[in-house]
């Protein structure tokens, strides 16, 4: 392609190395002015690594960066915010403590004489940049007590305050409600209309067909071309995007609902500091139904769960496993119930990294009588064991019983963790976030082994902040906010629209 | 009535190493960096004030060249914990451990092998030395590194929360990626304000051994460095909050002084301990509610976020 002023933005044969791994092997990116151009790609693909070069996070290796025709030499974030290059983060770079408008100035501070800060002034700015573009922000709020979707908006007021004309989106919607989604993509075709170019990171087919005018793909570090997405469709990009062809759709049969095998009752758990994350809740999975709680992050998911496997404790209420009491014992208690966890943060608590893989897959079943007598272990029944479990769950690379765990990909982790939990043929299976950080093809694995548990008999909970995986995979979905379930629904008797008022706190209970 | 005003002008008196030590603690921690040291560079300064005041006769001089070599001495820190990400405990401690001996070696250096130094010259009175002299008003004349104490807290306070330095110290102390990415320099606010952290604290030692007594002691600094630190934690990380949790403290060193020399049959060892005692009931009742700047204590390595 040639270098023309057509284009806001030209990257050419852009190569990263991190040490002998290619990052980016001479990828091509050309971006019209006035148009949203998505960049679609799965996990450790490296839109992520080319977007920091042209934000001036890396050094490309090689190749050239244009904007509006010209090359241009982007070493810092400063330089790339002098060329007008805004980015707002995955993870939002925002002090919580400190207000909009403290947040907005930060680095680029509205000063009287000696660096006297002229706080009445900033906030005249930044209402007038609000107005201009019309964003719902309080400019005196703090961070930390505004909505996500909030703190996105104060994000690209920062780059606008910048006088950024090219926008980066790293992944904008991974926190936001369906509402809020839908409110982003109006003000991203707003910000078109005003002149501004904006570039999203996403590895969500969806909203690339409901945002984006054009759409790059890279696979595994190589640019696979760009294609208009007026004519394409979510299929064709998928494919594009794993390199074969993926059902998009969770195949299943309808459910027969046995006996309960966990009910919650009165459940109250306090957090830290004090504070009540679980309030009076009420639940109850049966044998053979998938319950799907859906929230967004921080309404007391993590709390339920630490509750159940007994990592804190509960202040008030029950949970029953097939009618017997557990709350306020021991994790082994627990997994003596026959509970088996996919954690949602799997280096945090799934997996000891530099572990060997056949000790990471005993780990919880290391007691039981079958790898080892007394206080002994039977290495040579644990490595036997994990061969088992590595060829019927094609954890790759294939003989790897002795490598690190640490030295798998993040989707083989996942399954290692999955064929320890499954493996142990659980009566209540709970699915915390499980395919968190995974690939399209490594999800559809997932669903297909919860699905499985499913008709075996297994109770399963499954928590989830992507909405569509809760809708897709449960056959019943609770919505939980405020540390309360606010509503349960028959799967295909609820639409997005009303659970995603309901997550945000929007319905009556 | 009497012993008020001497209570108010005893703690007013201690209290003030502490305040300068506090403030120190309040702006490295504010940036992020943890600063157990505090305690160390102190009795540099205290040694440092005491040897300038002797060899110069001016005090003026001395409180500064305690500064400075506070100062230098926080350097270390900065070059340990800010450039080499280490633990900034484990430095703090290294700096604690090799402060005592460095002060009573350069001592001995200084003053032909004794381990105190000779009475030098002090800092004034602020009203000058004659005023109310004889009386318990006299009480009321304090040392003038009171004053400048209190100049410096406020001053702490203005650039903390008036002026876009401050800004950006307190973001590059909750967020420092957040900082990076709009161009500020975490690495160079780190520096600056662990070394001013020093030299509040250098500031704090001369402050007892040309403020309070008139030479150098080996005992001069025990546990000073670290009460200012309690006092930075149970003060929210604020320089007010700091300065009164200071007076807080040297309150209960006054009481101390004023109980010992009354008539009450309490032995002087239990005494002693009261400023201590206070410590850890301060810290055991208020640590867990105060809330430390987000990112206090960890290192920031530019790319990992």
């Amino acid at each position: 392609m040639e270098v023309s002023s057509e284009y806001a933005v030209q990257m050419h044969g852009i190569l990263k190395k991190f040490g002998v791994f290619t990052a980016l092997d001479h990828v091509d990116l050309d971006v019209k002015k006035q148009t949203v151009h998505a960049i679609l790609g799965e996990n450790g693909a490296g839109k992520t690594t080319l977007m920091n070069i042209l934000y001036g996070l890396y050094q490309a290796d090689e190749g050239g960066i244009y904007l509006n025709g010209e090359e241009v030499k982007i070493a810092t974030p400063t330089d790339a915010i002098k060329h007008g290059i805004g980015m707002v983060h995955q993870h939002f770079m925002l002090v919580e403590n400190f207000t909009v408008t403290e947040n907005i100035i930060l680095g680029d501070e509205v000063c009287g004489a000696a660096g006297v800060l002229d706080m009445k002034k900033a906030r005249q700015e930044v209402q007038a940049l609000v107005e201009e573009y019309g964003f719902d922000v309080d400019p005196d709020a703090v961070i930390e007590d505004i909505t996500v979707g909030m703190q996105q908006r104060v994000e690209i007021l920062k780059a606008l305050y910048r006088g950024a004309e090219i926008l980066i989106l790293d992944e904008p919607t991974a926190v936001l409600t369906p509402q809020e989604i839908e409110k982003l993509i109006e003000i991203m075709h707003d910000l078109i209309a005003k002149g501004k170019t904006i570039i999203i990171i996403t590895h969500k087919l969806k909203e690339i067909m409901q945002s984006s005018d054009e759409c790059s793909i890279i696979r595994r570090g190589v640019y696979m071309g760009t294609v208009n997405v007026k004519e394409t469709n979510e299929t064709d990009l998928a494919s594009k995007m794993v390199g074969r062809n993926v059902n998009l759709t969770v195949e299943k049969t309808k459910a027969h609902p046995g006996e309960p095998v966990l009910s919650i009752q009165g459940l109250t758990v306090k957090d830290e500091r004090g504070i009540d994350q679980v309030r009076d809740l009420n639940l109850e999975v049966r044998a053979g139904e998938i319950v799907g709680i859906a929230g967004i992050d921080g309404n007391g998911q993590q709390e339920l769960v630490d509750a159940i496997t007994n990592i804190v404790k509960a202040q008030a209420g029950t949970i029953k496993i097939n009618g017997e009491e557990v709350q306020n014992t021991t994790p082994r208690n627990t997994y003596t119930h026959s509970v088996a966890t996919i954690p949602s943060d799997r280096h945090r608590w799934g997996l000891v990294l530099p572990f060997a893989v056949s000790e990471n897959t005993v780990l919880e079943r290391h007691v039981d009588e079958e790898f080892g007598a007394g206080i002994t272990l039977d290495y040579d029944k644990l490595k036997s064991y994990t061969t088992e479990l590595i060829e019927k769950f094609d954890i790759r690379p294939s003989g790897c019983e002795d490598e690190r765990m640490s030295g798998l990909s993040g989707g083989n982790q996942q399954k290692a963790i999955i064929a320890r939990m499954v493996s142990a043929a659980p009566n209540l299976l709970i699915a915390f976030q499980p395919t968190r950080g995974l690939d399209v093809g490594a999800i559809e694995f997932v669903h297909k082994t919860l699905i499985a548990e499913r008709d075996r008999g297994a109770a399963i909970l499954l928590i989830s902040f992507e909405l569509d995986e809760v809708m897709d995979v449960s056959d019943t979905i609770a919505v939980i906010y405020h540390g309360q379930i606010v509503g349960t629904y028959e799967q295909g008797t609820v639409d997005e629209n009303e659970l995603g008022l309901l997550m945000a706190g929007g319905g009556a209970k | 009535m009497d012993s008020i005003i001497l209570l108010i002008g005893i703690t007013l008196m201690y209290s003030t190493p502490l305040i300068f030590g506090a403030l120190g603690g309040v702006i490295s921690e504010r940036s992020g960096v943890t600063n157990i040291g505090i305690e160390g560079m102190m009795v540099i300064g205290a040694v440092a004030g005491a040897s300038a005041s002797y060899f110069t006769n001016n005090p003026w001089i001395a409180f500064l060249v305690a500064g400075i070599c506070g100062g230098l001495v926080a350097l270390l820190h900065a070059i340990a914990s800010v450039s080499f990400a280490a633990d900034q405990t484990v430095s703090g401690v290294a700096i604690n451990l090799l402060a005592p001996g460095l002060a009573l070696f350069l001592c001995r250096y200084f003053f032909d092998g004794a381990a105190m130094s000779p009475i030098v010259e002090k800092m004034p009175k602020v009203f000058g030395d004659s005023w109310m002299a004889g009386t318990v008003y006299s009480n009321l004349n304090v040392n003038v590194t009171t004053i400048i104490a209190l100049l410096l807290t406020i001053a702490t306070w203005f650039v903390l929360y008036r002026t876009k330095w401050g800004l950006r110290v307190r973001a590059v102390g909750e967020h420092p990626a957040a900082a990076d990415t709009l161009g500020i320099d975490v690495y160079k606010v780190r520096y600056v304000c662990v070394i001013l952290s020093g030299v509040f604290a250098g500031f704090g030692g001369a402050s007892m051994t040309i403020g309070i007594i008139s030479q150098f002691t080996q005992t001069a600094i025990s546990g000073h460095g670290f009460i200012a630190m309690a006092a930075v934690i149970f003060g929210k990380w604020t320089p007010f909050g700091a300065y009164g949790a200071c007076l807080l403290f040297g309150g209960t060193q006054a009481l101390t002084v004023l109980l010992g020399g009354g008539s009450f049959p309490i032995p002087s060892q239990i005494l002693a301990m009261l400023p201590y005692a206070m410590t850890i009931i301060v810290l055991v009742l208020f640590v867990g509610r105060s809330v430390a700047p987000k990112a206090d204590g960890v290192p920031y390595i530019k790319g990992s976020r």
